[in-house]
């Protein structure tokens, strides 16, 4: 572009921030519920112990208007490809959350029928142990999220012509 | 190479097959339904099941009786207290124990407690797949504080694991008069607005009446049970015919329905939840003191324990508030008397070696509850029906087979059958009356 | 009681010999009848004085040092009465077939195929058995008791954490 690499420097990573900040205050999630969790994840989106004051009110029912991928819940054999098909609808930029015990490792069941964790099958950024965990453990996992999306390198046109 | 569906083999010419796939937006977990259709109306459907299979009657094996109740919370998870007082009561009439009184009636609290907040939790998933939002607020701020009593009362909003063979872990808490009569003011405010929202609401009519209509006989064909069976007409409830712990001391009216459609389904909710209320006004004052708690002076347990070494420690023993439940003042009224199916008493497990050597051997493996060889099957009312534990001993620490009646089955199972030839908005309000909890189904 | 030997005085005479034993442990009347003779059992307690109009219960037990090795209970329910009967039988281990009660009670379909899926008890005459709970490819029957609990087949590769 021509700029001093110092002020080239300046205008991406305020650029960077400014991305950052806005998606990480406007999540659409999209709740991949299957078991108990769900209950819990119901009572965090509903009014005592509300998500939408974070940002994180829009669900959207499909993946592929979500940036955001709560995966609520036991994982079976038998679901992991639904997962694994639902994760590679959503678009880039997308974060995982895995809601739950039986999300981040199984949890109780450790047995012929559930996957050891949704990391087995899809990237995971933020864990919520619990079983099921408390809404104020949701909310928390919501604000390392949102330091999460700050801090990272957002992919964004420019970069990628200047790099590629 | 998995064989194709029978609705495959099966599809019409100029059908479309659509998958009302496994990852439901409704949070009712996960359920498949094949739907061939000819523009919006359903030729023919099926169902697969399975997703959520987390393997609870093999793990059961695996377990002692003791440990295996937790994985009982998370069978119909949202009424977690009823699961275990089925367990409970199957494992009592297997071993031939009973329960003191006390427990009888906080067992009965905690069970109504669970059937309202699984009420609401259903009505408010089926009003929101609807499009009445509101309701589904409503019904969650009431089940909150619900879900407080329970937390104070058992520590954990919902997979409580609190109802333990030969009694319950602990006793009430003190403030529990307040917390439920305003778990029950905010109830009946929630019930008397979702009255006024979707009882004479065209729109929740239009979508409910005569929708997913069922008949009697063939209800009982399917094996319905629990609200489902009510809303056909036929008034059958675990509680009134084969009356379990209490529950024959109270008042309460079975409501039933006319028609069997969706709407009556939510009509026997309702009123069902009025009548839980009810049950729970009557069982509150039976709990004439607050609950004992130990007295302030007393013996750190290092120091009894040190001092028992000479001689036996009489005086009492200052407990940590972790261990509540355990004190021996409180067990005589919430555990059983039976020494050998129940944990002891702290006090003795700090202080004799009697009891410790008890302590011990209720965890052993291979020790602890070990009942007679023979099998039992028991049922309470779950939220959507008749919840029955079929267990098999055979006299070692652990089931041989522990089988779960889950009153999920034949209400998904008939679903096909309901909604055949309906169109595909009508799946909806029929899957969300119906209540279908995984947890109980896929087991 | 009175009302449990009328039913059982009724299976002897429209169905004789099919029930082996009797008894009533824990106040549950549970009899075991002749593996054969299922379907017409089932039929004469539907249609009979006792009236059970429902089937609450179907499930299999495994019993692998037995040489009838699968234990078949099934839970019936008279509204009328408000009564409960355990029918049991037992069917051998090599091919384990049995009548399906699919015409009799709509809901034998769905718990036939799970017993299928967990236990691999062949029903005869059921229209569609095909796996309830685990997938199609899954090898083996899992609550069997020679099947180890841990044993895992995943239906796609996983990934490693």
């Amino acid at each position: 572009m021509g700029l001093n690499p110092f002020q080239a420097a300046w205008f991406t990573t305020t650029l960077n921030s400014m991305l950052g900040w806005g998606r990480k205050y406007s999540v659409f999630h999209y709740p991949y519920v299957t078991a108990c969790c769900g209950m819990e994840y119901m009572s965090a989106a509903c009014a005592h112990f509300d998500i939408d004051r974070f940002g994180f009110g829009w669900t959207r029912f499909t993946p592929r208007q979500s940036d955001l991928l709560l995966v609520v819940g036991t994982i079976c054999q038998k679901q992991a490809p639904i997962l694994r098909t639902v994760y590679e609808q959503m678009c880039e930029p997308k974060w995982v959350i895995a809601f739950g015990a039986c999300a981040v490792s199984g949890g109780i069941y450790d047995n012929y029928a559930v996957v050891q964790g949704v990391d087995r099958v899809i990237p995971v950024d933020v864990f919520i142990p619990g079983c099921p965990p408390r809404p104020e453990m949701v909310l928390d996992s919501l604000v390392k999220l949102q330091k999460k999306i700050q801090k990272t390198d957002q992919d964004w046109r420019w970069k990628k012509k200047a790099t590629s | 190479m998995t064989r194709p569906f029978r609705i495959q083999q099966n599809a019409r010419e100029g059908s479309l097959l659509v998958n009302m796939g496994p990852s439901h937006p409704a949070t009712h977990g996960a359920v498949r339904i094949m739907l061939e259709l000819d523009g919006e109306r359903i030729l023919n459907s099926e169902i697969e099941v399975g997703y959520l299979h987390r393997a609870f009657e093999k793990t059961c094996e695996n377990r002692t009786y003791f440990n295996l109740l937790i994985y009982t919370d998370r069978l119909n998870y949202v009424s977690p207290l009823i699961n275990n007082h089925g367990y409970a009561l199957a494992m009592e009439k297997l071993l031939g124990i009973d329960v003191p009184e006390r427990a009888k009636l906080i067992r009965v609290l905690l069970s109504e407690l669970s059937r309202v907040s699984d009420h609401l939790t259903c009505l408010a998933a089926m009003a929101m797949e609807c499009g009445a939002f509101t309701v589904f607020l409503y019904n969650m701020k009431a089940r909150e504080f619900l879900w407080d009593v329970i937390e104070q009362t058992t520590g954990a909003r919902m997979t409580t694991n609190f109802i333990r063979i030969g009694g319950v872990r602990a006793d009430l808490h003190p403030g529990f008069k307040e917390a439920t009569a305003a778990g029950l003011r905010e109830t009946r405010a929630v019930l008397k607005d979702v009255h006024g929202l979707l009882d004479k609401n065209k729109i929740f009519l239009s979508r409910t009446r005569d929708v997913g209509v069922m008949s009697r006989e063939n209800a009982l064909n399917w094996g319905w049970t629990g609200p489902a069976l009510r809303s056909t007409g036929i008034a059958y409830d675990v509680r009134k015919a084969f009356p379990f712990g209490a529950y024959d001391r109270f008042e309460f009216e079975v409501p039933v329905g006319e028609r069997g459609d969706n709407f009556d389904r939510y009509m026997v909710r309702m009123r069902e939840m009025e009548q839980s209320l009810r049950i729970i006004e009557q069982v509150v004052p039976l709990f004439e003191r607050s609950c004992p708690r130990v007295a302030a002076a007393g013996l750190e347990p290092a120091a009894a324990v040190k001092a028992s070494r000479s001689r036996r420690q009489e005086a009492t023993v200052k407990l940590s508030p972790n261990l509540e439940g355990a004190e021996r003042s409180v067990q005589s009224e919430i555990l059983s008397s039976d020494r050998r199916y129940v944990m002891p008493a702290k006090e003795e497990a700090y202080t004799s070696i009697e009891g410790l050597i008890a302590h011990f051997k209720y965890f052993m493996t291979g020790h602890g509850i070990r009942p007679p060889k023979g099998d039992v099957y028991s049922a309470v009312e779950g939220g959507n029906g008749e919840l029955g534990y079929y267990i098999v001993s055979d006299g070692t620490d652990r089931p041989y087979r522990l089988h779960l009646r889950g009153p999920c089955l034949p209400l998904l199972a008939s679903l096909e059958e309901l909604i055949r030839g309906r169109l595909v908005a009508d799946i909806i309000p029929t899957f969300g009356s119906m209540n279908i909890i995984l947890g109980e189904l896929d087991r | 009681m009175e009302e449990k030997s009328d039913v059982l005085s009724d299976l002897a005479a429209r169905v004789p010999g099919a029930v082996l034993e009797t008894s009533a442990p824990l106040g549950d009347l549970t009899i075991v009848i002749r593996p054969e003779s299922l379907f017409e059992v089932a039929a004469a307690l539907k249609d009979g004085p006792g009236g059970f109009a429902t089937l609450l219960d179907l499930t299999c037990v495994d019993f692998p040092d037995r040489p009838d090795r699968f234990e078949m209970v099934y839970h019936f329910f008279a509204l009328s009465g408000l009564r409960r009967l355990r029918v049991k039988l037992r069917l051998p281990a090599s091919e384990p077939a049995v009548a399906s009660l699919t015409p009799l009670w709509k809901i034998a379909d769905w718990m036939e195929r799970e017993a299928y899926d967990l236990f691999g008890v062949t029903f005869i005459g059921h229209p569609y058995l095909r796996r309830l709970f685990m997938n199609e490819e899954f090898v083996g029957h899992p609550l069997r008791k020679d099947y180890p609990w841990r044993k895992r087949q995943p239906v796609i590769p996983l990934r490693t954490p």
